[in-house]
């Protein structure tokens, strides 16, 4: 067991940008497998205790390539997130858009957000990921974040701890 | 949601809400506690309650402004709920990343040169 807990960070940096960063505690080569292999994708990228199941996870992990997450809520039905990669350097970067289909039916290209995800080496066989969402207005970032699919400011969620703490 | 993050993105809000976490007060009584001028805070104020987390009520001559936690609860579950996501998702991967880790190390150990994916 990793004896220091890899924090997240989790923020707005613009109306229209999304940044979300983590240490991981394997190599870059390892984590940029784990990342983008849909075999191993489909292990770790649905919450597992929240009634979600992976339906289908299916890549074409090079520049041009498509890729589709297909995912089951017990509530909500299935939902995908799919969308194109535009630049795959392994193990270092990767760019790809990235769309939400609520209905798992098809969506809009408009909506799409361009990903960029960088994996930085760092000392001891760590990897320092930060991935950049940028989407096309601000009033799709504002949805995406309004319906709990993406989003988050850590500031306002460090302060909000404090004041909500005293509320209690 | 929106509106909620909106009002509490200006630090002089923030610090308006804190102050009156500890008790309502009058808007001279907020611009004097934080040093803040008068019409600044009545533009903070209306901020704050079109976005429904403060409360006018009328006491005496005075326009008293007390908060409404309600709102602050609401969208602080969501934040939680959503980094709570993150947080879940990212200790699979760990999970699934010590598992690759020892399997890579086994060829190592025997001294055998893999050859890597490129």
């Amino acid at each position: 067991m990793p004896s220091a807990k890899n924090e997240i960070t989790l923020e707005r940096i613009s109306e229209r940008e999304l940044v979300v960063t983590r240490t991981f505690n394997a190599p870059p080569r390892i984590v940029f497998d784990a990342w983008t292999r849909p075999e191993l994708v489909s292990r770790w990228w649905v919450p597992q205790s929240r009634g979600v199941v992976m339906v289908s996870c299916e890549a074409d992990l090079r520049a041009g390539g498509s890729y589709r997450y297909v995912f089951k809520h017990d509530e909500h039905g299935t939902m995908a997130f799919s969308g194109k990669y535009r630049e795959v350097t392994p193990h270092s970067r990767l760019v790809h858009t990235e769309m939400f289909e609520p209905t798992a039916q098809g969506a809009e290209e408009a909506g799409a957000a361009v990903v960029t995800v960088t994996f930085e080496e760092r000392p001891s066989g760590k990897t320092h990921l930060v991935s950049h969402s940028l989407f096309p207005s601000k009033e799709v970032l504002d949805t995406v974040i309004a319906t709990g699919m993406e989003g988050g400011m850590r500031e306002s969620m460090d302060q909000l701890d404090e004041l909500v703490a005293a509320l209690r | 949601m929106i509106e909620t993050l909106a009002a509490l993105a200006e630090p002089n809000r923030l610090r308006i809400l804190e102050l009156l976490r500890t008790g309502s007060r009058p808007v001279n009584d907020i611009g004097e506690r934080l040093r803040l001028r008068q019409p600044q805070v009545s533009k903070h104020l209306r901020v704050l309650k079109d976005a429904g987390l403060v409360d006018v009520v009328p006491v005496a001559q005075q326009r008293v402004y007390q908060l409404r936690a309600q709102p602050l609860r609401q969208l602080h579950a969501w934040l939680e709920r959503y980094r709570a996501l993150w947080d879940e998702r990212f200790a699979q991967l760990d999970e699934l990343l010590e598992e690759l880790k020892a399997k890579d190390e086994i060829p190592e150990k025997n001294h055998v040169h893999k050859k890597r994916r490129k």
